[in-house]
């Protein structure tokens, strides 16, 4: 084979990777370069350096090390099946180009997936290579996060997470049997066990020894996973009830959810169809309410007999509009628990709610400076000048914020 | 009449000096002209001395740090606006909790538009390699922030680039890093960088990172505003990703689906023989 340039493998080692929605590149251990000896920073929160007109945030360079790949993963586009132009990277070549990168202030450092090539340990310990590269060699400070390979040897996962800030395997699909289905050589108990050593792994590392020593930081930014929305049948209620599980069971800061989109060479086994963005957004909604507002999956997700969520509306919106005989809230007197449970209230505006309304009974207008969205939630509060009156029980609420219905496009 | 002139670099401190010592002397704020750009004290030439520093001020530590913030921002009334909350909170003290109150919710308004624009310009600076030699590498930017955030940001670009040297120009202040040390200059014109191979790389990056199957371009402009665009070398490609995305997407639809290539059948036969999993 020809060899490629570093643009072409770049073009196809990146086209290859756009279909992992992560690119967060927060959460982890403050570290800087001031010392003089090395480059880099992370400070909390994450930088999106860039923006593409997909609308997603460009904040790691985030790369494939190869396209090569043993397995056939029907939704993949890397699957051995396929025939996409492939390519390798050396170590070289990605350490490289995250430092070249990184040094022009492009991106908060390196997200590094990879096909599986021989087997899973030797693409694992190719990974490992890389990350060991950066740090060791380069003194590299900023942002990593790796793709840890199922069924690897846990020597090597361990390696990995001394180097990576966040670590992330992908569930790829919302049940066990969709994963049978579509991706045979892909185990989910496998997986699930790849995630729960990481979990422990970082459990470990938290404790501290008898002398009071703390064991290495493994991962501090934790670990996230993935799942592709559309390309099965399952429901939004299995979504978020499979989403409830890696939370809880696997402490996961995060599942992203990636509306199945076309690929190109796509295989006879998965038709390709119009990305369901919408249903993305409303399941991203959904699991914040599911973090951060104190809301039951069930509760979510009851509001249709379809199992599926609105939308049209979003699910709290959906969710209030269902139990209307739990409003209107007295902005003045309501609890926490339920300011929250308001469409159009924040976290963020709830806790100025509270914070203010020690100094003042709270108007219509001070709602406004709070930065509340109030065109949604004027029909579920009473404030000390405003009542919705009839608003909140009248028949056409929901039309009120509902999209006008339109012609269907086929795609 | 008190007319207090601040100067563009180092801002903040000269603010908060005149204010301790107004706000010991009990000036009250319409006796004091803040004078942002060097205008006010040509029409009132007759500057009186500040008030000397007579006693410690005491101000709610939120207060500090929203003022070191607004104090950033473009809009002349900054430090007016400022001080004006200074003197009200004497006799209110729980006035920074307030989140409703009109004064208060105006300076969070310019803190929060100061917060983005130094974030946006901590994303948005884009170094060009200077190839200078030497032992440490030099970098040098062109950068058009909003508010006056370049003396407020230059830290983090110290935190984070500290193995190399770097400037980062703008019309407003230029803040160098030299050998380890950050100074500020005041600002210039663009200056002429010399062209950099990396950034075809980066543009390669930032076309193949894109999924034409998900246009979504208000979301982009929503967080990469345009006024940004021209000092991105990546935003010269967003015309043509956009007006080719829909095409793209059809001819995948379209393609139909191939068969597999030759080493497919080989590696699904090694496979078999040798489950890959080891439980």
């Amino acid at each position: 084979m020809a060899s490629l340039s570093l643009q072409n493998k770049l073009a196809i080692l990146s086209d290859a990777a756009r279909y992992d929605a992560s690119c967060a590149s927060s959460g982890t251990t403050r570290r800087d370069s001031r010392d003089g000896k090395g480059l880099g920073s992370t400070e909390g929160s994450g930088i999106c350096h860039a923006y593409a007109p997909d609308g997603r945030c460009i904040s790691l360079l985030k790369i494939l090390m190869t396209n090569f790949c043993i397995y056939d993963c029907a939704y993949c586009i890397n699957r051995v099946s396929s025939n996409v132009t492939r390519a390798r990277f050396t170590v070289d070549e990605v350490v490289q180009l995250t430092i070249e990168f990184y040094r022009r202030n492009y991106i908060e450092g390196l997200f590094l997936s990879s096909g599986i090539i021989r087997s899973p340990d030797y693409t694992m310990e190719m990974i490992v290579q890389i990350a060991k590269r950066l740090r060791e060699d380069e003194h590299f400070r900023g942002y990593i996060h790796l793709k840890t390979i199922p069924d690897a040897a846990p020597e090597l996962i361990e390696q990995a997470g001394l180097y990576a800030d966040r670590l992330s395997i992908n569930v790829e699909l919302p049940t066990d049997n969709s994963v049978k289905a579509y991706a045979p050589e892909k185990n989910p108990e496998t997986i699930r066990k790849a995630m729960g050593d990481v979990k422990s792994r970082k459990d470990v590392a938290k404790e501290r020894s008898y002398t009071g020593k703390r064991g290495k930081r493994f991962a501090p930014a934790g670990q996230s996973t993935q799942m592709i929305v559309g390309a099965d049948a399952a429901t939004d209620a299995t979504i978020l009830g499979q989403s409830t599980r890696l939370y809880g069971d696997y402490k996961l800061k995060r599942v992203y959810y990636s509306a199945f989109s076309p690929i190109p060479d796509a295989t006879a086994k998965l038709p390709l169809i119009k990305p369901p963005l919408v249903r993305e957004h409303r399941l991203y909604q959904a699991d914040w309410l599911l973090r951060f507002y104190g809301f039951d999956v069930d509760e979510i997700t009851s509001a249709r007999p379809d199992g599926n969520l609105d939308l049209e509306v979003d699910p709290k919106l959906a969710w209030a509009l269902q139990n209307r005989h739990l409003f209107p809230v007295d902005v003045n007197r309501a609890s926490r628990e339920m300011l929250l449970r308001v469409p159009g209230f924040g976290t963020r505006s709830v806790g100025r709610i509270l914070s203010t309304r020690r100094h003042r009974t709270l108007r219509y207008e001070d709602l406004q400076r709070l930065g509340a969205s109030l065109k949604k939630a004027r029909a579920f509060i009473t404030a000390k000048d405003w009542s919705p009156g009839e608003l909140t029980d009248s028949a056409d609420l929901r039309a009120r914020f509902a999209p006008p219905p339109e012609q269907l496009s086929l795609f | 009449m008190y007319t207090v002139p601040l100067p563009r670099i180092g801002a903040d401190v000269a603010w908060r000096d005149a204010a301790k010592r107004l706000l010991g002397a009990a000036v009250p704020p319409e006796d004091i002209l803040w004078d942002d750009d060097g205008t006010a004290s040509g029409l009132f030439a007759t500057q009186t001395p500040l008030p000397p520093v007579t006693r410690r001020i005491k101000v709610p530590q939120s207060f500090v740090e929203l003022a070191n913030t607004v104090v950033w921002h473009n809009d002349p009334q900054r430090f007016a606006r400022l001080y004006t909350l200074l003197w009200r909170l004497r006799h209110q003290p729980g006035l920074m909790q307030d989140r409703a109150d009109r004064d208060l919710a105006k300076l969070r308004q310019m803190e929060k538009a100061v917060h983005r624009c130094k974030h946006k310009m901590k994303a948005f600076v884009r170094f060009r390699d200077l190839r200078q030699g030497g032992e440490r590498r030099s970098f040098a930017a062109w950068f058009e922030p909003t508010h006056h955030t370049v003396e407020p940001t230059a830290p983090f670009f110290a935190r984070r680039f500290a193995d190399m040297d770097w400037m980062i120009a703008t019309p407003d202040v230029t803040a160098q890093f030299v050998d380890g040390n950050l100074s500020f200059h005041p600002g210039q014109p663009k200056p002429d960088l010399p062209d950099d191979a990396t950034e075809d790389l980066w543009g390669t990056y930032f076309c193949n990172i894109f999924n034409p199957a998900r246009l979504k371009v208000q979301a982009m402009t929503s967080e990469m505003p345009k006024k940004y665009w021209k000092n991105l070398p990546e935003a010269q490609h967003i015309a043509d990703l956009i007006a080719g995305a829909e095409a793209k997407v059809q001819e995948m639809r379209d393609t139909a689906p191939t068969l597999p290539p030759q080493r497919a059948a080989a590696i699904k036969r090694q496979l078999d023989r040798k489950p890959p999993a080891k439980e």
